[in-house]
């Protein structure tokens, strides 16, 4: 099913009308601005919902009056408040580190937004190594607060930093190997063709895989939220023992700086676990999915700009839409748990992490990479792993490869010329043969 | 100028300037701060080469990893409040002579080469295959098959009586195998330490 995408990228889009490098300029900063706008809206949203969830579960109202109804521009509000406060910095503080520590965790937290695809053909970067890049983004948020809590010149913020920083230290272990669990049945790291794989029924979502990857879901959830400090492990921060923790002594707007990469970071894990675990952008209804992913993609009225199809333009709104309610559904869950279980110590949080999380993920890990051998004894097959010679795979291995790079002399080749027919097309079209490819073992088994 | 050169301009003088200023800071945690620019900026001349992985890694394992550790370790074992790192003019002439000799070295072999005929060479080798994987963000897929064993990039339609390549398997395998070793030791060495002083203990309570 070719896809009939006039521009695979923005790029190519706006190339249309002016020179590749002003296409390629325009294209980075309409990137830019609208995975900025998502930072930003993530934490007016969840802060938002943060107040509004914690007061009902406290048996309050949480905010009413602001806006009108629900209170609903509450985050605006605390927003011009933060702005009016006065920008303190402890006379004892490192200055110049104290006054770039929140943009460190900020940058970090906006970083990850970039190789996240939220819907099958709306990513800034589709990279082949997409999680491998937000892993190490996600790992360097850490950094931001640690310098902020060293630079205080605060006893509670040194603190604050150090348990940051051993928890982190700890917890990016299970996180990573969490994250690689999927990535076994789906054997890619690109998140976007990680997303295609599952849409279409439910079970095709990578947490009904097999039963590894459906325990992989709750662990890395756990991880997750222990990743973004969140309580029950917010020990960087624990009011009841360190004022503030890492941000006792930042006020206005450096202190909310630090909550705006919280509560984008909240949302960048829950969509890595929504993407990972829980189908992406896939409803999870088979013709729906079908309907809207590939139906309705291919519709084209004709209508607007040349290379502009509305039908995948309407596809990859739903899908984004989707895909963002999934991911609020799993910070929902966040805020719920943080008001409803009551703070560990820190040595209980990292034996948490370092006797039962990094033990469960490397069971589960080594489990999911024995999975398909199983599977495949189990059904009396012989298991390529063992009977099959090096040349065959030598040969699937060019299936695969986006670039034929000379002739080849198998019969593939009329894949192959599929592959190399159009240069618009191509990239499609090769996804698609991976895809295809990581679907279909067998077939791949067949080749001489 | 284009502006991948532009790019490449910044990023190149971000990575200078922070070593620089990594060289000049007394102070260890603002030296940690320029360390993270100099290595963050490192990582964004790969991926303006387009080299993902090796951008990506360059982030986990040098900022993400060994700066945290730096900042943690300094933390933890500073007694005052902000640890200052104060060399004596000697060591200062030292390693002044060292940094300047190491930088006519680099000059004296980048300026030997012929950068125009190693890029007319690279470009006549492989331009078809860097385009078509430029065109599908799909770089880091050969060092990705390397990895695995096979070597596509180098098999397909090579002669038969050369045999296959090998890929990166067995070193990958063999480093990973260090590494468990050398955790397994660092684990033992710190356990070790601590039943010593307990039985030590234990023998002056006798």
């Amino acid at each position: 099913m070719m896809t009939t995408l006039a521009a695979s990228t923005l790029a190519e889009f706006f190339n249309r009308y002016v020179s590749p490098e002003i296409a390629l300029s325009l294209a980075a900063v309409f990137h830019a601005v609208i995975l900025l706008l998502v930072f930003a809206h993530a934490a007016f949203v969840f802060i938002w919902l943060e107040r509004k969830v914690s007061g009902r579960i406290q048996d309050r109202l949480g905010p009413t009056r602001t806006g009108g109804r629900f209170g609903w521009l509450q985050s605006l509000a605390d927003g011009i408040k933060l702005i009016q406060k006065e920008d303190l910095i402890p006379r004892d503080a490192d200055a110049f580190l104290f006054r770039l520590a929140p943009y460190l965790a900020c940058i970090a937290s906006f970083g990850g937004f970039i190789v996240l695809p939220f819907a099958a053909d709306w990513v800034a970067v589709s990279l082949d190594t997409g999680l491998f890049l937000l892993f190490a983004i996600l790992s360097l948020e850490v950094l931001g607060i640690v310098l902020a809590g060293y630079s205080s010149g605060s006893k509670w913020s040194l603190f604050g930093g150090m348990r940051e920083a051993a928890q982190m230290v700890s917890y990016e272990i299970p996180l990573a190997i969490c994250g690689l669990i999927p990535i076994v049945a789906a054997g890619t790291l690109n998140l976007t063709e990680v997303g295609r794989m599952q849409v279409g029924w439910f079970v095709n979502w990578f947490m009904f895989h097999d039963p590894f990857t459906f325990f992989a879901f709750f662990v890395y959830f756990t991880v997750a939220t222990a990743g973004c400090k969140r309580a029950p492990f917010d020990l960087a921060e624990a009011e009841s023992e360190l004022v503030g923790g890492f941000h006792t002594e930042y006020s206005g707007m450096r202190w909310s700086y630090f909550f705006m990469a919280e509560y984008a970071s909240m949302l960048l894990v829950s969509g890595v676990a929504s993407l990972l675990f829980l189908g992406g952008w896939s409803t999870g209804l088979g013709p729906i999915d079908h309907a809207v992913f590939v139906d309705l993609k291919s519709w084209n009225p004709g209508i607007g700009p040349e290379g502009f199809v509305l039908g995948s333009y309407i596809s990859n709104v739903i899908g984004t839409a989707v895909f963002l309610s999934k991911a609020s559904v799993l910070v929902f869950v966040q805020i719920w748990v943080r008001w409803t279980f009551p703070r560990l110590r820190i040595d209980q949080v990292m034996t948490t992490c370092l006797k039962y999380l990094v033990p469960m993920a490397c069971f589960l890990f080594l489990g999911a990479t024995m999975w398909p051998l199983l599977v495949a004894m189990g059904q009396g097959q012989k298991t390529t792993l063992w009977w099959q010679p090096l040349g065959d795979r030598t040969v699937q291995v060019q299936e695969v490869s986006p670039h034929p790079l000379n002739e080849p002399e198998i019969e593939i080749a009329d894949r192959g010329e599929r592959a190399l027919g159009k240069p618009g097309t191509q990239a499609v079209a090769n996804k698609e043969l991976l895809t295809e490819a990581a679907h279909s073992p067998s077939e791949q088994g067949r080749q001489p | 100028m284009n502006g991948g050169q532009v790019l490449f301009g910044i990023f190149a003088l971000l990575t200078c300037g922070g070593a620089v200023a990594v060289a000049l800071t007394q102070n260890v945690v603002r030296m940690a701060f320029w360390l993270i620019v100099s290595l963050g900026s490192a990582s964004g001349l790969f991926f303006l080469l387009h080299a993902d992985f090796v951008g990506a890694t360059q982030l986990l394992i040098y900022v993400g990893g060994t700066v945290v550790l730096l900042i943690f370790g300094v933390m933890l074992t500073t007694s005052g409040p902000f640890l200052r790192i104060s060399s004596s003019p000697g060591e200062l002439m030292q390693s002044a002579v060292v940094g300047v000799l190491f930088i006519a070295m680099f000059f004296f072999t980048v300026w030997s080469v012929d950068w125009q005929a190693v890029a007319d060479t690279t470009r006549a080798h492989d331009a078809a295959a860097a385009t078509v994987a430029l065109q599908n963000d799909t770089t880091g897929r050969s060092i990705g098959m390397a990895f695995l064993g096979p070597r596509p990039d180098r098999d397909l339609g090579a002669d038969a009586s050369r045999g296959l390549s090998t890929g990166y398997f067995l070193p990958f395998e063999i480093i990973s195998i260090h590494l468990l070793v050398v955790l397994i030791g660092a684990a033992y060495l710190a356990r070790a330490k601590r039943q010593q002083t307990a039985v030590e203990i234990g023998g002056d309570a006798e």
